[in-house]
């Protein structure tokens, strides 16, 4: 069993590695130890500036701190930063994509013990449906590093959502890169694609396994980058593959899924299914057990994609 | 201040009054209210305070200016006009598909804007990211802000006084256009935000109250009182008029977002012209 890291982990010891660049700014709404920025308040203290419970209020500091010239990192749970302090996001960052990086941690369901209060499924959606943002969504820690380097080095807003939850480190640091938009095939298929981000990722690859045992050959592609989406590789999984699961810890409606089937749609039809949270609420429990309960299971994307596959003509 | 200052900044405040007349009345829409009313703080900024340099507008330790009350972009662009960061004449595009300047500030449009605005309470908030960022980097430039009293209606906006605060910022210095209407009425009917001196006190702000905020000298002595004030931010309470300037226009908050038509226009822009006049024969006397 690989070793399991949560993201927003390997994101703030991320942003306590690359916080040497004296350009960078961390601000957090009194979330630091959940959020793990407090790895960089640790070592930068001059440079980390909590903001109190008043997240609209961070993300338009936020803005005004980038004006300046500066990299802002900020940072809160995923249901405040890209749900209560939406419009600022827009208005205040994105609208003058002014330098900003949104390090939203405790996305999805698997936020577990705490509810649907704070069990942000529509974040993707929020966010990139905003001109000039980006949005990243890493699948293990070693990503995450690489992720919250790439976003240093951009300029520009970024939404990076993170997980609270341990989940198994699938790649190598040494040999990893980031392509800021590209995705990654993980394993050549030609029956089906498993088309997964964030958590979902190797859980695509477990899927992947158990085709095999049937018979079945899947490719597996990881998205990062949700957007931009990175059409090409999608549009040859269509063509190479002639089926699509999407795989995501988000709701159905307007996350990866529906990135995905914006370029299929338009640019080569072919069956796609869907696994997510079916628009509704999370709740309390193990986020072990909610992630069973909700579908977002290896089985369940195996299942999708026997579907795919019948739908094919 | 001497006579003579202070009447160049006055007409300077007449010429502004009159160019947002006139981008309100070409763009046929806009929010000439608000504008009219803050244009003495506008002059006294941008012609008497701040660091700034048109030809440089990016310098990186200029004094910095937010318009939290974004809709009041006509007179913020009258003064960057005024001050040489566009030509006047760039005026009548205002908000036309063919022009730069936005209906409400762009910073990435139109030169000298610090920040856009234009949804009420962020700006506010933007320019404590500023004042911070000087702190954290020992840098000696002032953040100034300018907000509406209907804003304070937003909840935004009290948080960003409380971090201003809790973070001693004395290089931001703010004004709240007193003028005591808002789209749908006076404040006091609308929504009251009530004794907001006592409530900028409570924030653990430095305040000022000018009985008159239209008067100029009055204005320009706040920057100095700002400034000796050590380890807290200085709101300053302006008590305007709103539409100060055009007979017609002061104090109805039916020209908080309307513009005039050409016969409303023409009246005053006489009337502004009668007040320059009044204004260069005392500088020449």
């Amino acid at each position: 069993m690989a070793k399991k890291i949560a993201t927003r982990q390997a994101y703030g010891d991320a942003l306590a590695e690359f916080g040497i660049d004296k350009n960078i700014v961390v601000l957090d709404a009194d979330l630091s130890k959940s959020t793990k920025t407090d790895n960089f308040k640790q070592v930068y203290p001059e440079r980390f500036v909590n903001m109190g419970i008043a997240e609209a209020n961070m993300m338009s500091v936020a803005a005004g701190i980038a004006t300046t010239g500066k990299t802002v990192f900020a940072s809160t749970f995923a249901i405040f930063a890209a749900g209560r302090a939406c419009e600022q996001v827009r208005n205040s960052i994105c609208y003058p994509k002014l330098n900003v990086k949104i390090g939203a941690t405790h996305a999805g369901i698997s936020v577990g013990e705490d509810g649907a209060s704070h069990q942000m499924i529509e974040d993707i959606a929020n966010m990139k449906t905003i001109p000039n943002m980006t949005v990243i969504s890493p699948a293990d820690a070693v990503e995450t590093r690489a992720a919250v380097k790439a976003a240093i080095d951009y300029n520009g807003p970024v939404y990076l959502r993170l997980g609270r939850l341990g989940v198994p480190v699938i790649f190598d640091k040494d040999t990893y890169t980031f392509e800021w938009g590209k995705g990654v095939m993980l394993s050549d298929g030609t029956d089906v694609t498993l088309i997964a981000t964030g958590l979902m990722v190797h859980l695509a690859m477990e899927a992947a396994e158990l085709l095999k045992e049937e018979g079945i050959s899947a490719r597996v592609i990881n998205i990062h980058t949700i957007k931009p989406i990175d059409k090409d590789i999608i549009i040859k999984a269509c063509k190479d593959t002639g089926a699509i699961v999407t795989a995501e810890e988000h709701n159905v409606v307007n996350g990866l899924g529906s990135s995905v089937t914006d370029v299929t749609s338009q640019y080569y039809p072919i069956p796609v299914k869907m696994v997510g949270v079916e628009d509704k609420f999370g709740k309390s429990g193990k986020p072990e057990l909610l992630l069973e309960e909700y579908g977002l299971t290896a089985i369940n994307i195996a299942d999708k994609a026997k579907q795919a596959i019948a739908m094919k003509k | 201040m001497d006579k003579k200052t202070l009447l160049k900044l006055q007409i300077t405040a007449t010429k502004i009054r009159k160019n947002i007349v006139e981008q309100v009345f070409s763009a046929n829409s806009g929010h000439p209210g608000g504008s009219l009313s803050s244009a003495e703080v506008f002059t006294a900024l941008y012609f008497n305070e701040m660091n700034i340099d048109p030809t440089n507008p990016k310098k990186s330790d200029r004094d910095r200016f937010v318009l939290s009350k974004g809709h009041c972009a006509p007179g913020l662009y009258a003064a960057l006009a005024e001050r040489g960061y566009f030509p006047v004449s760039d005026l009548k595009g205002f908000r036309d598909i063919n022009s730069y300047l936005q209906g409400h500030p762009s910073m990435k449009d139109v030169p000298g804007v610090d920040m856009s605005t234009g949804s009420l309470g962020q700006g506010i908030s933007a320019a404590v990211g500023m004042a911070i960022s000087g702190k954290l980097y020992n840098e000696d430039y002032r953040v100034y802000s300018l907000l509406g009293d209907g804003e304070l209606e937003e909840g935004q906006v009290w948080e960003a006084m409380m971090s201003a605060a809790h973070y001693k910022l004395d290089n931001l210095m703010a004004f709240v256009d007193n003028n005591g209407l808002q789209i749908d009425g006076k404040i006091s009917d609308v929504m009251n935000p009530d004794n907001i001196e006592s409530k900028f006190k409570a924030f653990n702000w430095n305040v000022i109250v000018l009985e008159d905020g239209n008067d100029m000298a009055a204005v320009i002595e706040t920057f100095e009182q700002a400034k000796a004030c050590k380890g807290k931010p200085t709101m300053v309470i302006l008590h305007t008029i709103k539409g100060k300037g055009v007979s017609y226009m002061e104090d109805d908050y039916g020209w908080h977002g309307k513009a005039p038509n050409q016969e409303e226009r023409d009246l005053a822009i006489k009337e502004l012209d009668e007040k320059l006049v009044e204004l260069e024969g005392a500088q020449h006397g």
